[in-house]
């Protein structure tokens, strides 16, 4: 018989030997169900391979998915950081689009120095205004911010749709969901001739600025301490709902950067092919990166290689998206399961019956 | 009047009746403290393997039945995961939702556009001759029939039987439960699966009954509704009944409105269930019935030693 007991402190390296652990398992299913689907595991898990990290191109999409990645899972681990459990990185993402549209459709004439900052700043404003919207309603009014974050995800979407088919519609699209394609000074460029953009330069200013206001700012160390609960935070005299509000802002303005650079980057155009589910794998990602900045930057990366990977895996061997959603689905399972091993230690129970 | 209301109360009963299944499901999961948010991805799951398994034996009972399992198995590893390996349970039911909708989407691809056999109307025998009433409720397919019954068995089983009682106070507090002998763990167990079988006959309905085909995307958000309508009935079955019906209104009145052809925009009118949804959680909410709420709901039980 086996013994749960607790450890006297935390296993040093399980995160990371659980980390892989889920990976590793994932991967064997991923190739079972591959296996019974008649295709070539090891062939499919080569293409696999190849398709995330086996040449410069692979690297430089998987760079290229990373940056809204990156963003919205930080946004996401910031909430969830104060047990806000914000799920509508998906709608502040597609809130961040709209608003970063709207700038770039309403002054198509100015130039890039003007036009990115303000397509950047409407962008953080929506996005983080359908974040402080479920704030509110939880502090004013105690309604669950998953639930409510959630609608909001699929309402956004909708909003997304409705404006391209309508409002917004390019009149020379034949009838294609779309707004007309941005002008030069709406679009961020590549950085020296490759897909990269130069977002990937404004992710790690995010990232680090994110850092310094959490480590020296006072408002950063009472997101901290506020954690632990909104018990512990009150005793502190921290003023808990501002947090709320402000850590849901702050959360859903990331979102909408990701939103706007994907917008202004990738697709150039507003369509409703801009959401892919970035905002949910954001969650994967933040959950995986144990809510830890530079481990985020780490986890975002992996994640958007095992996007292109999936991708390749697409074209080579029709395989469907669903495939890479399965895969993030059971790594974030396991690893939720192995953090048991974290925490608790299996003994060999001595048989009292012998 | 009553001519345009009564098409459109039967299309209520009808829709309400895939998210009554699933908000009970998730009614039962939390009444032992689990907090299940996998109920979209079991839903697209449980659908899919209804449907598969009709399609193959011709048996839409067996069919149904499938479902209910499905949604059994998904919400075993959400119980294995919170209960055995103490996982947070609001990311191992995110995780269960994604894992879902995955599985769903990759393993339905071949069955998309495909016939099955699945569940047709009967006016049910004399109650169906009722003015209104039998037109309203005793027209439909037999799963409608069943979804009248269960949550009085639901309130039955919690309210009236020893094993039921344990079962909630499982949910309020386990280690009191433990002191007086109760086997916590296991109850938990019990009441997940229980609550996985339901939602998982939910979403057999959805393919078998309200569909009657495949595709992507079917759950379309009824599992999120399911799980604000157990905070709206304030663990009640009697008042789910009520929740998912409105629901079920909302969606049957849009429908409606996009086959009249209206002026408004396809897009907004879809935007309603959500909407309505928020609206129903900030009632709730104000009415101040938080103290409802299972008192151990969302915390594992740590094991000793």
């Amino acid at each position: 018989m086996l013994k749960v007991r607790k450890r006297e402190e935390p296993w040093k390296w399980g995160a990371l030997v659980v980390f892989l652990g889920a990976l590793l398992f994932s991967l064997v299913v991923s190739a079972l169900l591959l296996a019974w689907q008649g295709k070539d595991p090891v062939h499919g898990m080569d293409i696999l391979w190849q398709g995330s990290f086996g040449n410069l191109w692979a690297l430089e999409g998987a760079l290229l998915k990373a940056i809204p990645l990156f963003l919205c899972s930080l946004g996401v681990a910031v909430a969830f950081r104060m047990q806000i459990w914000n799920i509508g990185a998906e709608g502040q993402f597609a809130l961040g689009a709209i608003g970063a549209t709207w700038v770039a459709l309403g002054f198509p004439n100015l130039p890039g120095y003007l036009l990115l900052p303000m397509m950047f700043i409407m962008a953080f404003i929506l996005g983080g205004l359908w974040a402080v919207i479920p704030a509110l309603l939880k502090m004013k009014l105690r309604v669950n911010e998953i639930i409510s974050t959630l609608m909001l995800n699929y309402i956004a979407i909708l909003l997304l749709d409705y404006l391209v088919f309508g409002v917004w519609k390019d009149p020379t699209s034949f009838g294609f969901p779309m707004t007309p394609e941005f002008t030069s000074g709406a679009v961020i460029s590549g950085i020296g001739g490759s897909r990269v953009h130069w977002g990937l330069l404004f992710c790690m200013i995010v990232g680090i600025g994110l850092w310094a206001f959490m480590s020296f700012t006072r408002l950063g160390y009472e997101l901290k301490a506020s954690g632990q609960g909104a018990r512990v935070a009150k005793y502190a005299k921290i003023r808990y709902g501002f947090l709320v509000v402000f850590v849901m802002a702050l959360s859903g303005g990331f979102a909408g950067w990701a939103g706007c650079i994907e917008t202004s980057a990738v697709l150039n155009r507003l369509q409703p092919s801009l959401m892919v589910g970035y905002g949910y794998t954001a969650i994967v990602v933040a959950w995986l990166a144990r809510l830890e900045p530079l481990n985020i930057a780490f986890a975002s990366f992996l994640l958007a290689a095992l996007r292109v990977g999936v991708e390749n895996m697409q074209l080579e061997l029709q395989i469907p998206a669903a495939f890479g959603v399965i895969m993030e689905g059971m790594i974030l399972l396991m690893v939720l399961a192995g953090q048991f091993f974290i925490l608790y230690k299996l003994e060999r129970k001595k048989s009292s019956q012998g | 009047m009553w001519e345009l209301m009564i098409p459109l109360l039967a299309a209520t009963v009808q829709s309400g009746t895939p998210i009554l299944f699933a908000t009970l499901g998730e009614m039962m999961t939390e009444k032992g403290g689990v907090l299940n948010l996998g109920v979209e991805g079991m839903l697209a799951v449980s659908a899919l393997a209804a449907f598969v398994t009709s399609m193959y034996t011709g048996s839409p009972w067996l069919a149904f039945i499938a479902g209910g399992f499905a949604g059994f198995a998904m919400a075993a590893l959400h119980g294995f995961v919170c209960i055995t390996c103490l996982g947070n349970q609001v990311v191992s039911g995110l995780a269960i939702t994604i894992l879902g909708l995955g599985l769903a989407d990759f393993i339905g691809v071949p069955y998309v556009g495909l016939p099955a056999p699945g569940f047709d109307p009967f006016p049910f025998p004399v109650l169906s001759e009722i003015p209104i009433i039998g037109d309203i409720f005793f027209k439909h397919d037999a799963l409608v029939y069943v979804s009248f019954v269960v949550p009085v068995i639901f309130w039955f089983f919690l309210k009236r039987t020893s094993l039921g009682m344990h079962v909630s106070a499982t949910g309020e507090m386990p280690a009191a439960a433990a002191a007086v002998g109760l086997k916590p763990i296991k109850l938990r167990y019990l009441a997940v699966v229980v609550g996985g079988f339901l939602i998982g006959l939910g979403g057999a309905y959805l393919s078998l009954a309200y569909t009657h085909l495949w595709t992507n995307g079917l759950s379309g958000g009824r599992g999120w509704i399911a799980v604000a309508l157990v905070i709206f009935a304030f663990w009640r079955p009697g008042r789910a009944v009520i929740g998912a019906y409105l629901f079920g209104g909302v969606m049957a009145f849009q429908l409606r409105l996009q086959a009249m052809g209206t002026n408004l925009p396809s897009s907004l009118l879809l935007m309603l269930p959500y909407l309505l949804t928020i609206i129903v959680l900030i009632i709730s909410a104000a009415r101040g019935r938080r103290i409802d709420a299972p008192a151990a709901l969302g915390t594992n039980i740590e094991p000793e030693g």
